[in-house]
């Protein structure tokens, strides 16, 4: 079977490569068509909204200059907001890496005597693999978006940085809640199924005093945060419980509270289809009276700054994690998100999963592209995905050994095309060797059905066209001699 | 350990800007972000009260539109349609407006299971924006702490003519002096599309969200 389902933590780092976790998947037809039915959904919505402001160029003009504009001046904004998110009353944390940011909520999870907490959804605290820890600390986390609570429940994993559980159908969702929630006569409109996690939750809700939360804005002129959700989950994470904990890249931080005019504008937009999604909750700090007594924010950094070194690969960092290009990529929407073995899939994952990994791992992602630049076309703050995708294309045969068989035969073309006659030679040597290959009769001919070796990957899946007995030069240069005009 | 994981940080993002330079002070190269969209609409008032209806019907919330006299009446109404007598009401809510009939106990500390055992709760609001069908809340009198308003299963907010704005960019302008002030956008019920991408009313929010708009 597939990686999912085994409850084990998405971890780029083990994963197998790509066309391995794609080839299995394939298979899955009804995953492929829950995928397909989503995106297509997401896609049509997204279209009629996004057709209904005349200015949305410049929207995303405004979004990627701004997304610009703080990446130059992260460490200031970084600096800014944490001094106002402290004068307002929160705690701000630091944390390197995942295994540093797991540590500071484990403790302040400790520290506020939780046996369990309340999560709103957060691809960070995928990336960090909090769950886990959490777990093995004796802190019962409750997942409270309801795709995440079906996949939690479900031991499986998110496939979508928006909607995390669209690779599964009603029935499949129907069958774990009525598992897991003991709720045998439970029915399958999308309706029931709502009820049931409403019912199911409302008691965590009003019990559980701890909440961890991720963030979509951290606003360094007010140090304020700003979460974007539907469901409500995340207004009940963030007013009722006594303590909260929340994880953000440092890349999630915005200048100014105005800037918010052009985010919140292309986010909800891009992501669901939704002029504006149902809720947006902002606060600053603590405030007496309304909402937890106790406020930390951890600020990861995760290989973010080193993506930041990385001139042309830096404009990553840029994402508002609306997951528009995961539902317009073609690779995406025949394999679902579980082939790239990172919480972070389709294109944004082609590029931010093997740049967290600092290349090290995941290599196999920036090859998960047709580059066909419908990715490109829909983000609303103008990340050129297909540019850092050839970009890390590059990274990754960079590092690979000089008797890699690929960058050796690469190494060789570029010897032979840069001299006339090694390339002549090359023609005719070529067209000797594959003589032996070629059909010569029948279906087939003048076509290459097998080839020896590392080659062999080409013509399991296509053939080769046989190479042709005249080249264009060869024709040219005897067309001037005497006869060479005969056929006219 | 904290303050090495700040410093860390902070350096490694100077080091990674260095060759990109600041020549402007950061301010002034804020100031440099084009932002070329609409920030306004020049529309009759009464164009935008019917976009803004029309949004938030579109979104499943339903919408009373009464002249500043008719506000008592029309809560009487909506609150009969729904079979809500135990009405919550943050601090300050102004008590002309409310309808003989029906229990309104204005809350102070509750908690949240107590909170729960009430059927809605009625509040005012800062402004809402046409284009998006939004409305927003903060924390001040009428309006109330954040928990009061979610909690309950049923919603009935008021929205005042005057500050119905058009667009996105105009509600954060107004917003920007109250700004650290706790605030919720609400457009519409709360909703998923989790399962199916199939639009569900009603989640863990308010399920159920009645606006009734008061014009002049």
């Amino acid at each position: 079977m597939t990686t999912a389902a085994t409850g084990k933590p998405l971890d780029p780092s083990t994963a197998e490569p790509f066309p391995i976790l794609a080839q299995g998947l394939l298979e899955d037809s009804q995953m492929r068509k829950n995928v397909r039915h989503a995106t297509d959904v997401i896609q049509n919505k997204r279209r009629i909204v996004v057709g209904e402001l005349p200015e949305w160029q410049e929207l995303r003009e405004a979004g990627k200059r701004i997304r610009e504009h703080t990446m130059r001046y992260l460490d200031r904004y970084l600096e800014q907001f944490e001094a106002q998110c402290t004068r307002a009353g929160g705690v701000v944390h630091w944390a390197r890496d995942a295994a540093e940011a797991r540590a500071i909520v484990v403790r302040l999870a400790r520290e506020a005597g939780a046996n369990e907490v309340i999560k709103i959804k957060s691809m960070t605290t995928e990336e960090i693999q909090l769950n886990p820890a959490l777990l093995a600390a004796g802190i019962h986390p409750y997942e409270t978006d309801l795709a995440e609570l079906i996949i939690q429940l479900g031991q499986d994993h998110p496939s979508h940085i928006v909607v995390p559980a669209l690779h599964k159908n009603r029935q499949q969702i129907r069958e774990i809640f009525r598992r897991e929630m003991n709720l045998p006569n439970l029915g399958n409109t999308p309706q029931d199924l709502a009820d049931a996690a409403r019912l199911f939750l409302r008691d965590k809700f009003l019990r559980v005093k701890t909440a961890v939360s991720g963030a979509n804005f951290l606003i360094a002129e007010t140090g304020g945060v700003c979460i974007v959700e539907s469901e409500g989950n995340g207004r009940m994470c963030l007013t009722l419980p006594e303590t909260l904990i929340t994880i953000a890249g440092i890349d999630k931080v915005i200048p100014r509270f105005q800037d918010l005019e052009v985010l919140l504008q292309v986010l909800p937009r891009s992501a669901t289809g939704e002029r504006m999604n149902p809720y947006n909750s902002i606060w600053t700090g603590v405030h007496a009276g309304d909402g937890p007594k106790s406020f930390h924010v951890i600020l990861l950094d995760n290989a973010r700054t080193r993506i930041l070194a990385d001139q042309e690969g830096r404009q990553t960092l840029h994402c508002i994690r609306c997951g528009a290009c995961q539902n317009a990529c073609p690779v995406y929407r025949q394999t679902g998100g579980h082939a790239y073995g990172s919480v972070y899939a389709g294109p944004i994952g082609a590029i931010l999963t093997p740049q967290l990994q600092q290349m090290e791992h995941a290599q196999s992602l920036p090859y998960a592209s047709s580059l066909c630049g419908a990715c490109y076309e829909v983000c609303p703050v103008k990340i050129n995905i297909p540019e850092v995708l050839l970009h890390l294309r590059d990274q990754v045969v960079r590092r690979k050994s000089a008797l890699d068989p690929e960058a050796l035969a690469m190494r060789i073309m570029g010897i032979v095309f840069r001299s006339e006659a090694r390339f002549r030679a090359a023609q005719a040597i070529g067209r000797m060797a594959e003589a032996p290959l070629v059909r010569r009769e029948g279906r087939g001919e003048g076509w290459i059905h097998w080839l020896p070796g590392f080659m062999g990957g080409w013509t399991e899946v296509r053939d080769l066209r046989a190479m042709p007995q005249q080249t264009f030069r060869e024709w040219w240069e005897n067309r001037s001699k005497p006869g060479a005009h005969d056929g006219r | 350990m904290a303050g090495e994981a700040r410093e860390v940080i902070l350096q490694g993002i100077r080091m990674a800007n260095a060759g990109l330079g600041r020549p402007l002070p950061i301010e002034d190269d804020w100031r440099l972000i084009p932002r070329a969209f609409r920030r306004t609409r020049q529309t009759p008032q009464a164009e935008l009260l019917a976009q803004l209806v029309h949004r938030l019907q579109d979104y499943d919330a339903q919408v009373l539109t009464v002249d500043r006299d008719g506000v008592s009446n029309g809560i009487a109404r909506l609150l009969q349609a729904r079979s809500a007598s135990r009405m919550l009401l943050p601090e300050g809510f102004p008590q002309n407006f409310l309808p003989p009939g029906f229990l309104f106990v204005t809350e102070s500390g509750l908690n949240a299971t107590e909170i729960d055992g009430y059927a809605g709760v009625l509040t005012e609001s800062t402004l809402a924006v046409a284009e998006t069908g939004s409305i927003v809340l903060q924390n001040v009198p009428g309006q109330g702490r954040r928990a009061v308003s979610l909690v309950p299963d049923y919603h009935l907010c008021l929205v005042e003519a005057a500050d119905v704005v058009a667009t996105v960019p105009e509600a954060m302008e107004r917003l920007q002096q109250t700004a650290t002030l706790p605030t919720t956008f609400i457009s519409g019920p709360s909703a998923t599309a989790d399962i199916e991408m199939t639009r569900i009313k009603g989640v863990h929010g308010p399920r159920f969200l009645d606006v009734i708009l008061m014009v002049d």
